[in-house]
């Protein structure tokens, strides 16, 4: 695996963390809840190298 | 209160974080099988050896670009041809042409060299927000033996992060960023590039190595394309291809008619292969309604028989640039086309080059095709000799 290919997973991880983050901070807004998961799983979907 | 509001927020948490898991597992899993499935084929009795691309450059070991090439050989010396199909995988005619040359054609002179699955990663990928089925069935004697549908590029999975824009080595040609995924954009490719790249290296440096004399490169394109049902041939082969087409409209009855391969226009097998080689490079294109924008649903069926009410709508209105009626264009017939226009390139290089001709039996063609069906022509694994099957 190449090394920016390699840096792109990372960025990766670090945004499904950043994201997961706020997910779990998010105390009130339902909406806001559904955001950070719809966005979370195309990037888990490549972590996991599904798609 | 506290308490209260926290339990009711992580039953929210959770039962969100439950729908995501489950949008996950339904759209991945399946998606994951398709690029773990396996295709058998049975190696005929022509085979003599399977050689693999990364035997050329030798990055590609181990990667999931690396890919079989089956060689067969004749009891006489003579020329050589390379064979490629899946080029581009969602052009599935070609694949079917050239498994069914694996399991069946004797090479009595000179030799065959074929690569059913050329971009091996694009053959596991798929194209979801177009509709793609993941999989199409050809019925066979013995049961329907299932394919994967693939797309015309290789997977991000392989290759990854596309550029903004690719710049073609060594002419430095800009194209889309997609580009940099597909290998008839990445020739003639080199050896240190992006994985596409070595995937069309090798393939040059096969041809120079052992001096292939042809290379025919199937595709299908759409019937609003102009480039459609034709034979893609840069100078050097235009004399060939002209005859061939000539004959295939005189002898077998369907047209193929010649395009010339742009000198401007880089990347492309038809014409790298030919300014990088001594071997002469041919791009064969089969109409395929399915790759049409104006169709109904992608399905399985579209693909198959090539029957749409819009392109019949289109077609009355002569926007289509090939015939097309009620009939579609039914697999059989394009498979048949690629079978013949094969043959016939082999047939005139053959006359040409006595010193350097090649013989080859047991290649079905176009008017065998459309009579029994592709599936005809497919053996059953279960019952073949085990060391005789290989997995694509």
């Amino acid at each position: 695996m190449p090394v920016i290919m390699i840096l792109y997973y990372l960025i990766t991880a670090f945004i499904v963390v950043m994201v997961g983050w706020n997910f779990v901070r998010e105390k009130k807004s339902v909406n806001d809840m559904i955001l950070y998961l719809l966005v979370l799983i195309p990037l888990v979907l490549r972590l996991l190298r599904v798609k | 209160m506290t308490t209260a509001h926290g339990f009711r927020e992580w039953t929210i948490k959770s039962i969100l974080l439950a729908i995501a898991a489950l949008l996950m597992v339904l759209g991945g899993v399946p998606l994951y099988k398709h690029r773990h499935s396996q295709i058998p084929i049975v190696a005929g009795p022509g085979v003599t050896k399977v050689l693999k691309l990364s035997q050329f450059v030798s990055s590609l070991k181990g990667s999931p670009a690396d890919t079989d090439v089956f060689v067969l050989e004749g009891k006489e010396p003579g020329g050589k041809v390379l064979i490629m199909s899946n080029t581009h995988a969602n052009e599935p005619a070609g694949l079917l042409a050239t498994l069914i040359m694996v399991e069946n054609a004797v090479v009595e002179k000179g030799t065959l060299y074929v690569i059913p699955e050329f971009n091996a990663s694009a053959g596991r990928n798929t194209k979801p927000g177009d509709g793609y089925p993941l999989y199409f069935d050809i019925p066979t004697e013995w049961g329907a033996k299932r394919f994967r549908m693939g797309n015309r590029d290789s997977s991000p999975l392989e290759q990854w992060p596309d550029p903004d824009v690719y710049i073609h080595y060594p002419d430095k040609q800009l194209f889309s960023f997609l580009d940099v995924r597909n290998t008839n954009r990445t020739w003639p490719g080199r050896a240190d590039g992006p994985l596409m790249e070595r995937v069309t290296f090798a393939a040059m440096e096969m041809m120079r190595k052992d001096k292939i004399d042809i290379a025919i490169d199937m595709h299908g394109a759409e019937t609003m394309f102009p480039v459609t049902n034709c034979i893609v041939a840069p100078q050097k082969s235009a004399k060939i291809a002209t005859l061939v087409s000539m004959n295939v409209k005189a002898m077998e009855g369907f047209d193929n008619h010649v395009e010339p391969s742009p000198g401007n226009f880089r990347g492309l097998s038809h014409r790298e292969i030919g300014d990088f080689s001594e071997t002469l490079p041919f791009l064969l294109e089969a109409p395929i309604p399915f790759l049409d924008q104006p169709t109904g649903p992608k399905t399985v069926k579209l693909l198959l028989d090539g029957k749409d009410p819009f392109l019949l709508s289109l077609a009355k209105k002569k926007k289509l640039f090939v015939p097309y009626d009620e009939s579609g264009w039914p697999m059989d017939k394009r498979v048949g086309q690629h079978c013949s226009v094969t043959l016939e390139i082999i047939r005139q290089y053959s006359k040409k080059n006595p010193d350097t001709a090649i013989k080859v039996a047991r290649i079905p063609r176009y008017a065998d095709l459309v009579k029994t069906g592709v599936g005809h022509y497919f053996h059953d694994p279960a019952k073949a000799d085990k060391t005789s099957i290989y997995y694509e």
